[in-house]
């Protein structure tokens, strides 16, 4: 009876709350991209008196000899190379950081908070990536982009790794497994549910990400999505329904990958069952 | 160095707090190389900002350009505006990566790329000899000149609605006084705001202080040379007027109700509506006015920002930015470059512009007027011009402008902080500048 | 270490247990968990992180002006710890850390429990909550600078239906910084509630169903079970969410720009307006300054966080 009620009034409560707070922002983004400029401009709450959605979508698209186009394919590229890599990388950090007490934990530990507290150093990583002649390349972005983010999966990751007990790791060593098999074959598929908030965290970080982009891969043929919001925010015109539109374009991808792995957390929640 | 911010960062950035310093942005095909292209033709990058007035009128120009030199191409590229804008400059001058050639500010800003080390001196170019002699000053070090003009020149001053001030009966103040009171005769009248300050945008709100210039060195001629000695203070007199005028008119609450959050945007807006009746800005609000108040041309006119003496009444004057050549700028390449720069100092050049964008001011070239039709913003300096009642900003007589300017300046306007507070803290800001410019006797 | 894995009443682990493989491991030929694992993530770790950030302790004594340097020792720090704003700027930068991240935890953990319980449409509400991480920042500060906006904004347009007058959000100084901090945690919160999700559904369940035997309430459920075996995602959503509200700027850089005056600005802000201004040299001066402030905190803090594995 009151997991009946729990069931139902706690979901409806919960499902009113978030469309006011989390959802009409993102009806705002919608309308205001469907406005014209001059209505957009009023910053109003309101359904547009004359829908320009499709005029601004596809104007938003030719911006610039399909800019936009170009940044989508840069953006996938550099999103899925660069999370595959720090993905695998981490875990095996994380992994032998929890499993293995050695002298090298702490310096390990302290690189890591050293890698979330330091903000990098741009101008000297240029020098090292022209020097390595990855400059103004996709793989040496995608290079920064590991390089960055391996101190925040690791920290994840090292947290995950000690939920799995260590009697698997013992039963696969009895079972002849060497190190390599006995993480990619055992522990590995056992992170699912870490990996996936990895991926999802990462692939939003790097995707959304506009500083490095900026920096490190300047040029127009290189464009990644977020550098796309610059066509659009002329300051003495501004064409706030464009602005609007490309953000909610932008936001598009991050929503279907997410919504694509939101099903394999629930996935793994239901084996996990957990009763509320 | 009065950077417009774009609007307010938009781009802020994600990562971090930083030792970051850029390489370019946005759009670059990258300069490099000297060399002709297979067929004998020549491909030059233009770099300009990306304000759309901005780059309709490079390509406007790149276009009429190649019409006449066939073997020539212009492709323009386009970097954020603001600060954000001047370290990307920096950086790609510094990293020889720049555009073969590209558009900046002048005066101080320019000083700042450590010209004689980055540039193509351009002295011996016949041009020269067609500019304004204030102009050539802002892009010159002493051992060479450097950039054409690119746009017009522009005053730091009020626009005001004149049918406000017909209906009032109000004539243009020559003294600060008489400014007060034609204010406080629009507020007791009730139907505009007397004046319009737009912290949404905090650059604007340094108007006060930057645009009084004119009446400080009417006190004292020398005070920018004092000021980059270490001789004159923001605190003292003449200089704290500026602040002081700022706090007078908050606190006389002369301001439009929404200051916080209005925007430029929203300030130009008003003035042409009769919403706001004075708004003291740079005149390139003219191309705003011209985008979205078309009709409100001939309303809208300008007078500068009096001081204490009617005799003294004059405009302060910004010069237009400069286009100039990196030294990675080579061969073919650099001939061509030169060439095209040569046709940016022509009239046809200049009608162009004009044409392209609304006007702002007077053109620097000799031999460029500007068309008969130009919004009252801009007619309405002619006169201070040809009484050469003038004087440049500060930015074009010293190299030292303190980067807090626009956030101490919003304090003092919202009543956070006294005027008195506010110089000294601007002082302070200004000593970190001149420390970090390496200059002598700070 | 023990704590979280070691299991309650039958183990699944069962007679394997008691073997030696432990014994054997640590004197053994070899370690199941070789060293050389850090070897691939450290090299792009090495060669572009700590390399360049090496680099970048020696700009912090010049001045540096991308076109010429000059070494100055330390007078960048003597010059950042006279910065007007600082004093201001580090009160703003706890409040808005322990702020931030006290409402990230809080807020992360209750949606996280609440989002695995049984409820109707938990797929969708997991969904609506985590929709704001994947908009940008730069998105989100537009979009919440207009709904902010005092007179025209929808809060304010809403709470006048009601007949309360609602304050200038951004333009007033006693709020700008804490409207800031509220949408921080509006775009950050969904993150804190994933990563408790994970934690949450780690758990074995054997647990849960132990307790149901014993007939505990769901409140015991969550104070003995979920509580105590989620630390590890508590950990590390406390983790990141102090160092990333310490070193946070961007939001704030879009959302006010540290106004009005100077009166929501952080470290971390006051640091990328002299970035901004060209001083390079000092701004890399104040990042060395604010790293030494943020690891004085975390590292004491991860140490109380990770006690608990030292027993392992």
């Amino acid at each position: 009876m009151r997991n009946t009620l729990w069931r139902w009034g706690g979901g409806t409560v919960a499902i009113v709350l978030s469309i006011v707070v989390f959802i009409v922002p993102f009806v705002f983004i919608f309308l205001t991209a469907s406005k014209t400029q001059q209505e957009a401009s009023l910053l109003e709450f309101t359904l547009p008196t004359q829908w320009a959605f499709f005029e601004n979508l596809v104007a938003v698209v030719q911006t610039r000899d399909y800019v936009l186009l170009r940044a989508f394919v840069n953006s996938t590229i550099l999103t899925v190379a660069a999370v595959a890599i720090m993905v695998v990388l981490s875990a095996m950090v994380g992994y032998v950081l929890q499993r293995r007490r050695s002298r090298w934990n702490p310096l390990v530990n302290g690189l890591v908070l050293a890698g979330l507290i330091i903000p990098p150093a741009v101008v000297p990583t240029i020098w090292v990536l022209q020097g390595l002649e990855l400059f103004k390349t996709l793989p040496g972005l995608i290079a920064v982009h590991v390089a960055f983010g391996v101190p925040f999966c690791v920290l994840l990751f090292r947290a995950f790794v000690s939920t799995i007990p260590k009697e698997l790791d013992e039963a696969a060593i009895i079972d002849g497994a060497g190190s390599v098999r006995l993480f990619f074959r055992v522990v590995f598929p056992l992170l699912k549910s870490v990996i996936v908030t990895v991926i999802v965290v990462q692939a939003v970080f790097v995707f959304n990400d506009f500083t490095y982009a900026l920096y490190f891969l300047p040029g127009d043929e290189n464009a990644t999505v977020q550098l796309t919001t610059y066509n659009f925010q002329a300051q003495s015109v501004s064409s706030l329904n464009l602005l609007f539109m490309d953000i909610l374009l932008i936001t598009v991808p991050p929503l279907i990958m997410y919504i694509f792995f939101n099903r394999q957390i629930v996935a793994g929640m239901t084996a996990g069952s957990v009763k509320g | 160095m009065f950077s417009r911010q774009s609007r307010r960062t938009l781009l802020a950035f994600s990562a971090s707090g930083i030792a970051l310093t850029l390489t370019l942005a946005g759009c670059s095909g990258g300069g490099g190389g000297g060399g002709a292209n297979a067929d004998g033709s020549v491909t030059l990058s233009y770099l300009v900002d990306n304000q759309e007035a901005t780059v309709a009128t490079a390509e406007a120009l790149a276009d009429a350009f190649m019409a006449q030199n066939e073997n020539i191409k212009v492709e323009v590229e386009t970097r954020p505006q603001g600060a954000e804008g001047d370290n990307l400059i920096k950086t790609r001058l510094s990293t020889g990566e720049m555009s073969d050639v590209f558009a900046y500010n002048s005066g101080s800003l320019f000083q700042a790329l450590a010209p004689d080390n980055t540039l193509v001196n351009l002295d011996d170019q016949e041009w020269v000899g067609k500019l304004d002699e204030n102009f050539v000053n802002t892009v010159s070090t002493d051992n060479g000149v450097y950039g054409v003009p690119m746009g017009q020149a522009m005053a730091g001053a009020v626009i005001y609605n004149k049918d406000i001030y017909a209906e009032l009966g109000l004539t243009v103040p020559t003294t600060w006084d008489e400014f007060i009171a034609n204010s406080q005769a629009i507020k007791d009248a009730g139907a505009a705001a007397p004046i319009v300050q737009t912290y949404g945008d905090t650059w604007t709100s340094q108007l006060f202080v930057l645009g009084d210039f004119n009446n400080v060195l009417a006190e004292d001629p020398d005070w920018a040379e004092k000021y980059t000695n270490n001789e004159a203070k923001y605190s003292d007199e003449p200089a704290i007027r500026g602040f002081e005028h700022l706090e007078e008119t908050f606190k006389a609450g002369l301001f439009n109700e929404d200051f916080a959050s209005a925007t430029y945007a929203d300030g130009v807006r008003m003035v042409a509506t009769g919403e706001g009746a004075q708004y003291p800005i740079l005149t390139f609000a003219a191309s705003q006015l011209m985008t979205s108040n078309p009709e409100a041309a001939d309303t809208v006119g300008v007078f500068p920002l009096p001081g204490d003496d009617a005799a003294t009444n004059g405009l302060t004057v910004w010069m237009p930015g400069g286009v100039y050549i990196p030294k990675s700028t080579e061969g073919d390449k650099l001939e061509a470059a030169k060439t095209f720069l040569e046709f940016l100092a022509t009239p046809e050049s200049c009608d162009i512009q004009a044409e392209t964008s609304a006007p702002q001011g007077p053109f620097v070239i000799e031999g460029c007027d500007l068309p008969e039709d130009v919004p009252a913003i801009v007619s309405d300096q002619q006169k201070w011009f040809d009484e050469e009642k003038t004087n440049l900003a500060l930015e074009f007589l010293s190299p030292i402008k303190g980067p807090a300017l626009e956030q101490i300046t919003v304090a003092v306007g919202s009543g956070i902080t006294s005027a008195a507070d506010g110089a000294a803290q601007y002082d302070e800001d200004v000593k970190k500048q001149a420390q970090q410019l390496g200059l002598e006797g700070w | 270490m023990t704590t979280l894995t070691a299991r309650p009443g039958a183990d699944t682990a069962g007679p394997d247990q008691g073997r030696d493989a432990a014994g054997k491991k640590r004197k053994g030929i070899k370690s199941p968990y070789p060293l050389w694992f850090y070897m691939p993530a450290g090299v792009f770790y090495v060669i572009l992180f700590l390399v360049p950030t090496g680099a970048s302790l020696y700009f912090s004594l010049t001045r540096w002006t991308l076109f010429e340097q000059e070494f100055i020792g330390l007078d960048n720090f003597v010059q950042f710890f006279r910065e007007q704003a600082l004093v201001q700027g580090f009160i703003n930068t706890f409040i808005y850390a322990f702020l931030t991240s006290g409402l990230k935890v809080v807020l992360g953990m209750l949606l996280g429990v609440f989002l695995t319980s049984q409820i109707i449409a938990r797929g969708f509400l997991r969904s609506v909550v985590f929709f704001p991480v994947l908009v940008s920042t730069i998105g989100v500060g537009i979009t919440f600078e207009v709904l902010m906006n005092p007179f025209d904004g929808l809060i304010n347009q809403t709470l006048a239906a009601i007949g309360i007058q609602g304050p200038g959000w951004l333009t007033d100084p006693q709020w700008a910084l804490l409207s800031v901090a509220l949408v921080d945690v509006w775009k950050g919160v969904g993150l804190a509630t994933l990563i408790f999700i994970a934690g949450i559904v780690a758990i074995p369940q054997e647990y849960f169903e132990a307790a149901r035997v014993d007939g505990a309430s769901s409140w015991k459920n969550f104070w003995h079970i979920t509580l105590p075996l989620a630390r590890p995602a508590t950990a590390t959503v406390v983790t990141l969410s102090l160092i990333g509200g310490l070193r946070s700027f961007d939001l704030i850089w879009a959302m006010t720009g540290g106004g009005p005056g100077f009166t929501s600005d952080v470290i971390a802000s006051v640091i990328y307006k002299q970035y901004q201004a060209g001083f390079y040299g000092l701004s890399t001066a104040g990042n060395v300054v604010l790293f030494v402030v943020v690891a004085a905190l975390i590292v004491p803090l991860q140490a109380w966080l990770n006690r608990g594995e030292k027993d392992a």
